[in-house]
């Protein structure tokens, strides 16, 4: 299986990122950093569930959870069937 | 004491005279937004007082005195007439929320040239549309946002100059593209401000209608009179409050109430440019005791929805009055807040067209959680009859908002656009295109919409702009757009789509959609829902009857169909 960790890096390096400069890694603020706003972070849940093949509840789909890769893929994680 | 002290004594003999008279204007005078909210405050005696506390992503925090800010926008009004900005030229002002954003706003006014802000997570279509309609001759920005200017670059042989306020050296510029370092840049101690009178244009903010482009309302030197009395009389701000407008000046609330209020009324603000979450906001009101917090309906409800716990975390006893704006307050936020802020947030009704509070809650007024309030003094409103647009005169009977035009933020007109602006009108009446009712104690009470326009966030967006940007698609043929109920924001778009043969709907193709949307427009116009359909109601004339989809979407009444095409 693909490493989650990269592929969510990637996706979101290539959708969300304007300033092909900035250097991103796992733990960079996604949300509080401004990259991803409350209105971009429901493509990118929607991205998650496509492409995980889950739900996620809008109540877990908080800022919080979503601020760095490392929180997404803690969240997808624990969605994605062991 | 508030400094309205009682609205029924201010109503009463009520003159915008008042306002003039404490900014120091007489009819005839020279009156310039950029001289009034810094050098006018340092003639006072206040150079020294803090003017803007910014803070940046890990903390980063840079402090600005008025002395400050009339050195900085002295420097950049500098820079921009040394590359030939005139008077009268509009100047786009394209960044996130970074003091650039703030001082650059008021260099611009000082050479008497338009500032034109737009919202930086704007894609570059809406940024073309906008930056067309105004041929607008500079536009400040920053290094990550400047690829959306080099996109559409091409198109626009009005643009001379890309000014670049972070350019790190390291990547060659391009055509047209100057670097601008405010920190490197020699301070400018005099400037010569141009002698802007009262209908002097000053602002251009571009807003979303149902059909055509988006509109460019155009304001004038002279709304600062409302502008400062409102700020005074509604936010309440005292001499040593710290305050905080969430709203970033991509929108009138963020210059109207983010920069010309406030700081003409030499008070400090503190700016906050993060995403949100709300720790940060919490933690940033405990850092910088906000004692006045200014802010919307959609991050009052995303508070709401993180919890009460984390609020124990935080000392937020420096608050002292709340205010919210952008789209109607339901009365649970208002209950809420008082319950854990101990302060309701008094709801505020205006729009970009009005430059300025209309209707709202005071300080002292009692309040009615969920309503909009009462006119601001100086402000005549009222309920038309949305067919016979006759007066009404009962209470509690739903009609379309009016205000008697003649207050001095009032926008003078659409940018190029003088026809739609003389629709707003309606025997004698302007017409904000709102519906609400009024109660027996004269207390307004917000409906909704006139029209299809997309309220999300406190943010308005036209469907119009999204079907056509959807139609861009290569996988669309026909497309509709509507709003959709949302707990947080109120509203969000939702896309109905019929797909060109040789496409097949499904989960991946409604997120390509999306983020097309997304990057083309910006991240509020994107619909956070697609329903592929095998067809769109119409009406036999071939028109889309969007009112169907929203119908059903909001669970109401279809009402007359016999219009229908398909029927």
């Amino acid at each position: 299986m693909e490493n989650i960790k990269d592929v969510v890096l990637e996706y979101v390096i290539n959708e969300y990122l304007e300033d092909d400069e900035e250097e991103l890694n796992y733990d960079s603020p996604l949300i509080s950093g401004g990259i991803v706003d409350s209105f971009s972070m429901v493509s990118l849940k929607r991205f998650l569930e496509n492409k995980y093949k889950i739900q996620i509840p809008d109540d877990k789909a908080t800022p919080e959870a979503f601020d760095t890769v490392n929180s997404i893929v803690a969240l997808v994680n624990s969605f994605v069937k062991k | 004491m508030s400094h309205i002290g009682s609205y029924d004594e201010r109503i009463k003999n009520f003159d915008w005279s008042i306002s003039e008279s404490e900014l120091g204007y007489k009819s005839g005078d020279v009156i310039n937004i950029g001289w009034y909210c810094s050098d006018r405050i340092c003639e006072q005696g206040k150079g020294d007082k803090p003017a803007l506390i910014w803070e940046g992503l890990g903390g980063v925090e840079k402090r600005y005195s008025f002395n400050d800010i009339r050195l900085a926008s002295n420097t950049i009004a500098s820079f921009l007439r040394k590359l030939g900005v005139k008077n009268e030229d509009r100047v786009c002002l394209f960044m996130d929320k970074i003091p650039e954003l703030y001082l650059g706003f008021l260099a611009v006014l000082k050479i008497g040239a338009i500032a034109q802000p737009l919202f930086s997570a704007f894609g570059d279509e809406s940024l073309f549309v906008r930056m067309d309609n105004a041929q607008t001759s500079a536009i400040i920005t920053q290094r990550k946002h400047v690829g959306k200017v080099r996109k559409i670059i091409d198109q626009m042989p009005y643009l001379k100059h890309i000014i670049i306020v972070d350019h790190d050296g390291v990547k060659s510029l391009k055509d047209r593209e100057t670097p601008f370092s405010l920190e490197k840049a020699t301070p400018v101690e005099d400037l010569e401000i141009y002698p802007t009178k009262a209908e002097s244009p000053s602002v251009l903010h571009y807003t979303s209608g149902t059909t055509g482009q988006p509109k460019g309302v155009k304001h004038v030197h002279y709304s600062l009179i409302s502008q400062y009395l409102t700020t005074k009389w509604v936010l309440d701000l005292q001499e040593t409050d710290v305050y905080w407008c969430t709203a970033d000046p991509g929108w009138v609330t963020g210059t109207s109430y983010g920069i010309i209020g406030p700081w003409s009324m030499g008070a400090t603000q503190c700016v906050m440019d993060m995403g949100f979450s709300a720790e940060s906001w919490y933690r940033f009101i405990e850092k910088y005791k906000i004692s006045m917090w200014y802010s919307a309906p959609t991050a009052i409800r995303s508070l709401m929805k993180a919890g009460e716990e984390i609020i124990k975390k935080y000392d937020l006893s420096s608050l002292r009055h709340l205010a919210s704006v952008g789209e109607p307050l339901n009365s649970e936020a208002v209950i809420w807040s008082e319950r854990v802020f101990g302060l309701p947030f008094l709801d505020t009704y205006w729009q970009t067209e009005t430059g300025s509070m209309m209707i709202t809650n005071f300080p002292g007024m009692k309040i009615k959680p969920g309503s909009m309030g009462k006119p601001f003094p100086g402000i005549t409103a009222a309920l038309l009859d949305p067919d016979s647009h006759e007066l009404i005169t009962s209470a509690n009977k739903p009609g379309l908002i009016a205000f008697k035009p003649g207050w001095p933020s009032m926008m003078r007109t659409y940018w190029r656009n003088e026809e739609t602006y003389r629709k707003k009108f309606i025997n004698g009446w302007y017409i904000p295109g709102d519906r609400a009712t009024i109660d027996m104690d004269g207390y307004f009470w917000f409906i909704g919409r006139d029209d299809d326009v997309i309220n999300t966030g406190g943010h308005l967006v036209s469907p119009f702009e999204v079907e056509s940007a959807l139609l861009e698609h290569p996988a669309v043929a026909e497309s509709a757009v509507v709003a959709k109920p949302d707990d947080v924001n109120m509203e969000v778009v939702k896309a109905f789509v019929t797909l060109k043969p040789g496409y097949e709907s499904g989960p991946d193709l409604e997120l390509e959609i999306m983020n097309f949307i997304r990057k083309k427009l910006s991240p509020l116009a994107m619909p956070q829902e697609i329903e592929y359909v095998d067809s769109l109601p119409k009406t036999r004339s071939g028109k889309i009857m969007r009112r169907l989809l929203h119908a059903k979407e909001w669970g109401e009444e279809i009402g007359d169909t016999s219009t229908l095409e398909n029927d």
